[in-house]
C-alpha cells in the first residue's frame, strides 16, 4: 500500500523512448535552413580554434567578393571585437556573445537573424564560437561546415579533434606564408584529414598575402550557384507574410516578424 | 563543455514523458552516447548529477551505452577501419558512418501512481 494517500504500490512503467536529444536544437536549424532558403541565402558555419584566423579569413573574402552581398554573424564568449573587424572590412555584422557557452546553438542564430535583412545578402558567414569541440555538434541550419586550421596548431590537430573535421565540408589549412618558419608539413596535414574525413576538402589559405584565397571564393561561388541551380526549395512550415511565433527548444516562445 | 546543455536537452524530454504518463518519479534513465558525437559520457555523467537534484529524476541513476564509431564503404559496404583512411581498400569510395554519432535517450523507468 503507498503510504501516504493508500492508493496502492506506484507502479513501475518501462516506457521505449528513442529521442534524439539534440531534437529541439534540429527543428530549429531546419527552420534557420528553410530561411535561408527561401532568400537564397548561402550559409557557412565557420569553426576553429580561438586564433586559427576565422576573422582574418572573413576579411580577406570580403575583398576577394566585394561584388557580393556578404553578412555575419561573430559568435564569442564576450565582446564585439570580431563584428568590429568584419564590420570594418566592410561585411554589416553582428556578435552573439554567449556568455559562458562554447558553442553556437540554432536558436542563438534565430534570434540573431532578426537583425540581418535575408533578402539582401547572398552568403552569410556566422563565425562560431573559437573551440574545436563544441561547435561541432550543434547545428545551425547551415548549408557548409567549413572549418579554419591554422599550421601553427600543428600536423596532428584533425587526429586529436576526430568530430569536428568528420563534421566539416571543407578545411581552410590558414597562415600559411608561415610554413617556412615551422616544421609542419602541408601534405601530413592532408594526409591526417583523411584519416577523420572521408572525403577531405582543403585549400591552403593566407589572409596575409591572399594565397588560395582565390580557390576558396571560387568554392563559395560553385556551392551558391549549384545551390540555386538544384533549387533547393524552401519548403517553411509557415508562411512568412507577418510576424509569428515560435516556441524553441527551451519552451521560450520568440515571436517576430522577418524582413 | 557542452555537456550541461546536452543535459539540460535531456531533462526537457524526460520531463515530457513524465508528464505524457503521469509519472510522480524517474527511476532509471538510459542513453547511447556515439563516440564520435562529441559528447564525453564522463563530464555528462557529472552534469547529469549536478543537474538531476531538483528534478523529478532525483533517484534516478544515468545509463551510458557507449557506441563505437563503425565506417563501412558507400558503395560495397564493407567495413573500413576506424584510424585508417577513411576510403574502402577494395573500390576506393569513401566511407560513411555507420554508428558511433548518436546523442539518444533509450528508455525510462517511471514511477506511476496506481489508479
Amino acid at each position: 500500500m503507498c503510504e501516504t494517500c493508500g492508493c496502492g504500490d506506484p507502479e513501475l512503467v518501462p516506457v521505449e523512448v528513442q529521442e534524439k536529444i539534440l531534437s529541439g536544437n534540429e527543428r530549429q536549424a531546419a527552420h534557420n535552413r528553410a530561411h535561408f532558403s527561401e532568400h537564397g541565402v548561402l550559409t557557412i558555419n565557420l569553426m576553429g580554434s580561438p586564433g586559427a584566423g576565422k576573422t582574418a579569413v572573413l576579411e580577406a573574402t570580403a575583398r576577394a567578393l566585394a561584388h557580393r552581398r556578404l553578412a555575419a554573424l561573430a559568435g564569442d564568449l564576450a565582446t564585439e571585437r570580431d563584428a568590429e573587424r568584419l564590420r570594418a572590412a566592410g561585411i554589416p555584422a553582428r556578435a552573439i556573445t554567449t556568455g559562458s557557452a562554447c558553442h553556437l546553438d540554432a536558436d542563438l542564430v534565430h534570434r540573431a537573424l532578426h537583425h540581418v535583412e535575408l533578402a539582401r545578402v547572398d552568403y552569410l558567414f556566422i563565425e562560431n564560437v573559437g573551440n574545436l569541440v563544441c561547435p561541432a555538434v550543434y547545428d545551425l541550419g547551415q548549408a557548409f561546415n567549413v572549418v579554419a586550421l591554422a599550421v601553427t596548431e600543428g600536423e596532428d590537430k584533425p587526429l586529436k579533434y576526430p568530430v569536428m573535421f568528420r563534421k566539416a565540408d571543407l578545411v581552410l589549412v590558414t597562415k600559411t606564408d608561415l610554413l617556412p618558419h615551422l616544421d609542419v608539413r602541408l601534405e601530413t596535414i592532408v594526409d591526417n584529414l583523411a584519416h577523420v574525413m572521408p572525403e577531405p576538402a582543403v585549400f591552403a589559405v593566407s589572409a596575409r598575402t591572399g594565397a588560395g584565397i582565390d580557390d576558396w571564393v571560387a568554392w563559395l561561388e560553385r556551392a551558391k550557384a549549384h545551390r540555386r541551380a538544384s533549387g533547393v526549395a524552401a519548403h517553411h512550415a509557415h508562411a512568412h507574410g507577418g510576424p509569428h511565433g515560435h516556441t524553441d527548444s527551451h519552451g521560450r516562445v520568440d515571436t517576430h516578424q522577418h524582413g | 563543455m557542452h555537456e550541461y546543455s546536452i543535459v539540460q536537452s535531456l531533462m526537457a524530454h524526460i520531463e515530457a514523458q513524465a508528464r505524457a504518463h503521469r509519472a510522480v518519479a524517474v527511476r532509471r534513465v538510459a542513453i547511447r552516447i556515439g563516440e564520435l558525437s562529441g559528447v564525453e559520457p564522463d563530464l555528462l555523467r557529472t552534469a547529469y548529477d549536478l543537474i538531476k537534484e531538483r528534478t523529478l529524476c532525483a533517484g534516478a541513476p544515468l545509463d551510458i551505452t557507449a557506441v563505437e564509431a563503425r565506417w563501412a564503404c558507400r558503395a560495397c559496404g564493407a567495413g573500413v577501419d576506424r584510424g585508417a583512411v577513411l576510403r574502402c581498400p577494395a573500390c576506393d569510395a569513401p566511407a560513411r558512418l555507420v554508428s558511433g554519432d548518436e546523442i539518444v535517450l533509450d528508455r525510462l523507468e517511471l514511477e506511476v501512481p496506481d489508479v
